[in-house]
């Protein structure tokens, strides 16, 4: 027991368990999933920043470079300017000023669109440029400009272009202007200074704009590819988790339902549990993977990103270093032109040492990546002299190898002259920074001269290879244009290029610091180093810039064009730091590696306690089949037990019974029926534990047959009746007159709880009464609320709180048929203790261990009423003060056979009981409940009842009916022997005739018949009863049979009217005054037969032989019948009739023939006696039989009234119609 | 004894004899035959059943006695004690009889034997019980009291 309920409670737990578990698990799942959100988002915030630091750092380099560009275009407008005011001087053609200004607008413009300003920006240049032209007619506007100058300063460098040119520009030759200012900008000259400022602000707003949708484009890049891959993966593994548990789940439901269909199969669950565990394995697994596959692709982005980066910054910088140095190369072929155009076409030249110097010096900021520019003159042997003595120098020849931008203490003077040579390229002109070249022969360097020599056959600019340039120890390169005296067409051959070629423009670039100075203007330059080669020999690349550091780390190459297809540059970047650990990859698939591990957890676990719940519920279960299989087979072994002891012991109590039959005498008999008694005990004891066997074993059965209700009460209380009659104890039963008289149900079952109810009354009353009542349950609902009296005027508990508790009372709804009866067994016994109530209904309890012994009994009666009840479809219950005496109530559910047409057999009715039909009854009690139960009795004999409450009233009513007599009539009195008091009803006869005998006017004869119902009498009163008045008396328990009976030998109705009532009062009437012969041999059959006719009324005759029958039956008789039996010795039934039938025939034919007189045989002429066959066997004496051999019909032995009337109402029918008529 | 405690012993000895089988509902309607005009109507015809079966029995000893039985003899007998086994109600008797009747038209001797040994035992059992309740009617008629009717 104590085990169960641990096992019980553990139970609980894992159920509380797993109750509380299911909202962690779902807590901690949607924990995981906050955190891998928010883990998402942080990661894609931190992408989107970095995202956003390197576009804003590419931005800036853009704006950067774009500035720059710009810076450059109006740098060269100002030195065009610049230009312009140092030639203005000696007259300078405009036309040829405004053709360069024009070349470099174009190039400017060029430029502008190149790097990504619009075509507005330099339309508004020119549209600047023209302003100065109505300007100058309307100089009202000019402090209008001035103020816009101020304004502008500071934001609009290119106002201050414009003014500068205006201010150059202001003599008054500008009448071309107009010729190549386009048309479609005038609109906005009138506006100039919205213009202007739409341009500062249109480029500011520009890059910006331009900026910030790169943003957004990288932006929407970035955001669907990690981000929805990752969320992807999550679903994905979130679904392979839930397919696997899902699965789990199904695999353990359908094995459920398998093992349900099979019973158990233990390895059958713990496979599932191994197919479930695989999958979570499995589903881990799986999720581990994911991460891993998460942190490999997040990292390889990363990587791919960077080298992007890498690429993006490295082509920025090659191009920007190109644009720069095409620039300056640009500047120097455009000295080139200036030389050409302003020394060599000019005569004489507009050009000495002393402008170039200035102007290139002026000029410098033109070309930040060169050191110097050097002008050198195509000098042909044969001028050599000429040339030597036209600028008082000699052409010397370079010391070294090497260009030289030369040491401080170098000195030109020392050098040696140039020895012969075919032609020489003196410089003549140089910058200030290189004026220690002029005079030195360029061509005797090696590499100048292959440059020079280049240079002029192609007619571009040339590079040479890098080379230390002395000066600053950096390593550099010498770019070269030729200076040809004619225009030369593009399609120039190199011939003709050489020939035209009147001079070399030189300009050395100092690499290192060209680079430094690029990349200082660009942002993150410490991010990246960059590497500058000259790989014109692919074998050995010279490095021209850069820290020679070999790193190992990823390195991008960008091709830089300088412009000179003979050489080839190229610039390597690469990350100045290794890069850092991918973070963000690595939180990422940690998280969800933890995830994963950790919903991993909680399903194992959750498997974990289902499996083990399961397991107990297996165990569970099995406990549970075992424990039922042991009750059922208790019950089996109990009754197969009962039944075994019930055989033997029918046999003792056999025995016993036959014993008594013996002649015994006084002690003997008794201590056979002690025996007896003590045998009955224990078989009704071993019957009521087969009965509680049975129940509990389901196999006790209800019948369902026809029965009188009211029978069995009467009998079940006789049997109890003499207990009580000895002790004085009132019993009575009251029946309502709604319970139809026959129901269809058990009665076996029935009588039994009505025997252990009673049973159980009589044994724990001492005094008082018990009280049987049956009501319709809807009926007893309304029983009076006020009823206080009872039976024997002792107080009783209330029975409607009993009641109370029944469903069935409140809710009465039953089929069409049924008929729910409220039984209630009322008694003023001891009670039942307060504390044993509870456990009345408990098997083999009694309200406490004395009891059994005071009272004796097994305590199964009440348990097993309890069970039949319910099988009954009713309800028990009851309610008990000690002291005062305990009500049993229930209700029971049986079929009324007057309304279920199945069965139609007429039930077997009382015969007696039409006797009493229409008579009147009196019942006189001082108590209105006893006298209630009397006259039902009465009432089921068909007689008419008043009940007279008090003595008056009674006399009254009797002496009324008296006085008048033939109105009413008043058959029957009956008074209670304690009516009014204990014995009182005894006087009461006396008391009327002493009324009578006042009145003096009603007859002996009309008195109504006086009983007297008591209890019990003793032998004195028997005897004075008769002196009392009284006719007879009857004792209580009231039965029907006891009062029909009494009754009727009372009435004298029994003696002449037994058994009359429907047919055989027709029987009655056919037979009575007849005649009739039985003819038996079987002394016993004819005496039998011969009483039961005479009950009829016939008159009867007896015969004992066949012989006999003929000789009595000789015409003339006078008997109307002869019932004959047919197995007679000597001469049977059959040749008995049909001698007599001869007898007969022969008669006829003497009276027919005249022979003998009509007188002779009773003035009779047509003899024939009805004879009926007797006969036991109806196989023998067919129908036929009979007829043959003279026979009318034939009866069954015993007589049965139905058959006899039917046999004999064929005749003595038709004989009274003929008597009649 | 009692009065009462008569009614009830003869009701209660009435019961078990019904029950069993010895009497069935013959004996009631012979009883509601019996009123005052002849008050001991029962007691007679039973008496009667009793020393006439007592007669048969030895008729139908003394006839299986013989070397050849005459089994048409012997059936009358039987049919006999079936017919008044029948009138009084000793349904136990009258079973016996027909077994009785089977085996004298099988002709079989070993069988009539047997039925006349039971047949001869259940005379017995019913001639006690009988005896037993005419003993009681006779004592309740003595005390004064009606024979209470049996209900069956």
């Amino acid at each position: 027991m104590s085990r169960r309920r641990v096992s019980f409670s553990d139970g609980k737990q894992c159920k509380g368990g797993r109750r509380w578990s299911n909202p962690l698990v779902v807590l901690f799942v949607l924990c995981c999933v906050g955190c891998s959100i928010c883990l998402l988002w942080g990661l894609e915030v931190y992408g989107i920043l970095e995202r956003k630091v390197r576009v804003r750092a590419l931005g800036d380099e853009r704006e950067k470079t774009l500035l720059d560009q710009y810076n450059l275009s109006k740098d060269r407008v100002q030195a065009l300017a610049l230009l312009i005011s140092s030639l203005n001087q000696i007259g300078f053609y405009f036309i040829s000023n405004l053709r360069y200004f024009l070349l470099l607008q174009g190039r400017f413009y060029e430029c502008m669109s190149k790097s990504v300003a619009d075509e507005r920006l330099g339309s508004s240049l020119l549209q600047a440029l023209r302003e100065h032209h109505p300007e100058i007619d309307q100089s009202q506007d000019q402090q209008h400009w001035v103020s816009n100058k101020s304004l502008f300063y500071d934001q609009c460098p290119i106002q201050t272009d414009c003014m500068l040119v205006r201010s150059a520009q202001s003599s008054p030759r500008n009448e071309h202007m107009p010729d190549f200012i386009p048309q479609n900008i005038i609109p906005f000259t009138t506006n100039n200074d919205v213009i202007c400022f739409k341009v500062c602000s249109g480029r500011e707003n520009m890059s910006h704009e331009k900026v910030s949708v790169e943003i957004m484009q990288e932006t929407h890049q970035f955001f669907p590819e990690p981000l929805l891959n990752i969320l992807y993966l999550v679903i994905v593994e979130m679904v392979v988790f839930s397919m696997g548990f899902a699965l789990g789940i199904f695999f353990k439901s359908s094995c459920q339902q398998f093992q349900q269909q099979k019973h158990y199969k233990p390895q059958n669950s713990k496979g599932r549990g191994k197919w479930s565990k695989k999958f979570l394995f499995l589903g881990v697994l799986l999720g581990l993977l994911v991460a891993v596959w998460i942190f490999l692709s997040m990292k390889a982005d990363i990587t791919e990103r960077r080298k992007e980066t890498l690429v993006n910054m490295c082509d920025e910088r090659a191009r920007m270093l190109q644009d720069q140095f095409n620039v300056s190369m640009n500047h120097v072929h455009a000295l080139a032109i200036l030389v050409s155009t302003f020394h060599h076409g000019k005569q004489p030249s507009a050009i000495d040492q002393k402008t170039f110097a200035e102007f290139t010096a002026r000029t410098a900021f033109e070309r930040p990546l060169m050191s110097g520019v050097a002008y050198a003159l195509r000098v042909l042997h044969r001028e050599r002299e000429e040339f030597e003595k036209q600028h008082g120098w000699k052409i010397k020849k370079m010391k070294t190898e090497y260009q030289c931008l030369v040491k401080d203490d170098y000195n030109p003077e020392k050098l040696d002259p140039s020895p012969v040579q075919d032609e020489y390229a003196p410089v003549i002109f140089s910058q200030e920074t290189v004026s220690h070249i002029v005079s030195i022969d360029m061509m005797s360097g090696k590499e100048d001269r292959e440059n020079i020599l280049r240079a002029r056959a192609n007619g571009k600019g040339v590079l040479t290879s890098p080379f230390n340039l002395l000066k600053s120890n950096h390593l550099g390169v010498v770019l070269t244009f030729a200076v040809y005296n004619t225009n030369l067409p593009a399609n120039a051959t190199p011939k003709e290029r050489i020939e035209a070629t009147v001079g070399y423009l030189g300009a050395s670039f100092d690499v290192p610091s060209l680079v430094e100075k690029l990349l200082h203007q660009l942002a993150s330059k410490h991010t990246i180093v960059v590497n500058l080669y000259d790989t014109t020999n692919v074998s050995a690349p010279i490095r021209m810039y850069g820290p020679d550091l070999a790193s190992a780390s990823e390195m991008h190459i960008s091709n830089v064009d300088f412009g000179d297809p003979t050489h080839k540059h190229e610039m390597h970047c690469r990350f100045k730091h290794k890069p850092p650990p991918p973070w963000s990859a690595i939180t990422t698939s940690l998280g969800v590696a933890v995830i994963v591990l950790l919903v991993g957890h909680i399903f194992h676990a959750a498997l974990d306690r289902i499996e083990e719940v399961e397991d107990d519920y297996r165990q569970m279960r099995e406990l549970k089949v075992r424990a039922e299989a042991a009750d059922v087979a208790k019950s089996q072994f109990l009754a197969t037990v009962s039944h075994e002891i019930r055989t033997p012991m029918n046999g003792v109590l056999g025995m016993l019974r036959m014993l008594m039959d013996t002649d015994l005498d006084a002690t003997q008999e008794d201590f056979a029926m002690t025996a007896q008694s003590s045998g009955k005990a224990l078989i009704a004891l071993i019957n009521e534990v087969l009965d509680q066997a049975k129940i509990e074993s389901g196999r006790l059965e209800l019948e369902a047959v026809p029965f009188d209700l009211r029978d069995i009460l009467d009998n079940v209380l006789f049997l109890f009746s003499d207990k009580p009659q000895a002790k004085g104890i009132e019993m009575a039963v009251c029946v309502s007159q709604q319970v139809p008289d026959i129901l269809i149900g058990d009665p076996g079952r029935f009588r039994q709880i009505i025997t252990n109810l009673v049973g159980n009354s009589v044994k724990f009353t001492r005094e008082g009464h018990i009280y049987v009542s049956v009501h319709l349950v809807e009926d007893a609902k309304s029983v009076k609320v006020g009823q206080c009296e009872t039976l024997s005027g002792f107080h009783v508990v209330d029975k409607r709180k009993i009641w109370e508790n029944f469903s069935m009372v409140k809710y009465s709804n039953e089929a069409n048929d049924a008929v729910s009866l409220m039984v209630t067994v009322e008694d003023t016994g001891v009670g039942i203790p307060q504390d044993a109530q509870i456990r009345i209904f408990t098997p083999f309890m009694q309200a406490d261990s004395s009891t059994s012994r005071t009272y004796g009994g097994t305590g199964l009666g009440l348990s097993i009423s309890k069970c039949l009840v319910e099988l009954m479809g009713g309800e028990i219950g009851f309610i008990s003060k000690p002291g005062i005496g305990s009500t049993f109530s229930f209700t029971a559910v049986f079929r009324d056979r007057c309304k279920s047409s199945d069965d139609i057999k007429r039930h077997h009715s009382d015969p007696a009981l039409s006797d009493f039909q229409g008579m009147r009854a009196l019942v006189t009690d001082g108590r209105s409940i006893r006298a209630e139960s009397t006259a039902y009795h009465l009432k089921r004999l068909g007689i008419h009842v008043h009940i007279a409450i008090d003595q008056d009233s009674a006399i009254n009513t009797i002496l009324d009916v008296c006085s008048n007599s033939g109105k009413e009539r008043l058959d029957m009195v009956l008074v209670d022997k304690d009516a009014w008091g204990g014995g009182s009803g005894i006087s009461f006869p006396r008391l009327l005739l002493e009324r009578r005998k006042n009145g003096a006017v009603v007859h002996q004869e009309s008195l109504p018949k006086m009983f007297l119902v008591a209890t019990f009498l003793s032998p004195t009163e028997v005897h004075d009863l008769k002196s009392a008045g009284y006719v007879d008396s009857i004792l209580k328990p009231l039965r029907l049979s006891m009062i029909a009976a009494c009754i009727r030998k009372a009435l004298g109705v029994g003696s002449k009217r037994q058994q009359l009532k429907g047919q055989p009062m027709a029987l009655h009437k056919l037979l009575i005054g007849k005649n009739v012969l039985v003819v038996d041999d079987n002394a016993v059959n004819r005496k039998v037969a011969a009483c039961a006719l005479k009950k009829f009324g016939a008159t009867v005759t007896c015969a004992h032989s066949g012989k006999e029958a003929i000789r009595m039956l000789q015409p003339p008789h006078n008997f109307d019948a002869c019932f004959m039996d047919v197995q007679m010795p000597e001469m049977d039934g059959f040749e008995a009739t049909r001698q007599i039938r001869l007898m007969e025939d022969r008669a006829k034919e003497l009276i027919n023939s005249g022979d003998a007189s009509l007188e002779m045989y009773g003035n009779i002429a047509h003899w024939h006696v009805p004879i009926l066959a007797m006969t036991a066997d109806i196989i023998q004496a067919t129908h036929e039989e009979c007829l043959r051999c003279g026979m009318d019909d034939y009866v069954l032995k015993p007589f049965e009234e139905q058959q006899l009337y039917s046999a004999v109402a064929r005749f003595f029918e038709f004989d009274v119609v003929d008597g009649v008529s | 004894m009692e009065l009462h405690k008569l009614r009830r012993v003869y009701i209660e000895f009435a019961e078990i004899v019904f029950r069993d089988g010895f009497l069935d509902n013959q004996y009631t309607q012979l009883q509601q035959l019996q009123d005052e005009s002849e008050p001991k109507f029962v007691l007679q015809v039973g008496t009667l059943f009793l020393e006439d079966s007592e007669k048969l029995l030895n008729e139908l000893r003394s006839i299986l006695d013989q070397q050849d039985v005459d089994f048409e003899k012997l059936d009358a007998f039987v049919r006999k004690l079936t017919g008044s086994s029948a009138s009084i109600g000793a349904k136990r008797v009258k079973d016996v009889c027909m077994t009785f009747h089977d085996c004298c038209k099988k002709g079989s001797k070993e069988g009539c034997r047997k039925c006349l040994q039971q047949l001869a035992a259940e005379y017995r059992l019913v001639k006690r019980k009988l005896e037993t309740l005419f003993k009681l009617e006779t004592q309740i008629l003595a005390a004064g009291g009606s024979v209470p009717l049996l209900s069956q």
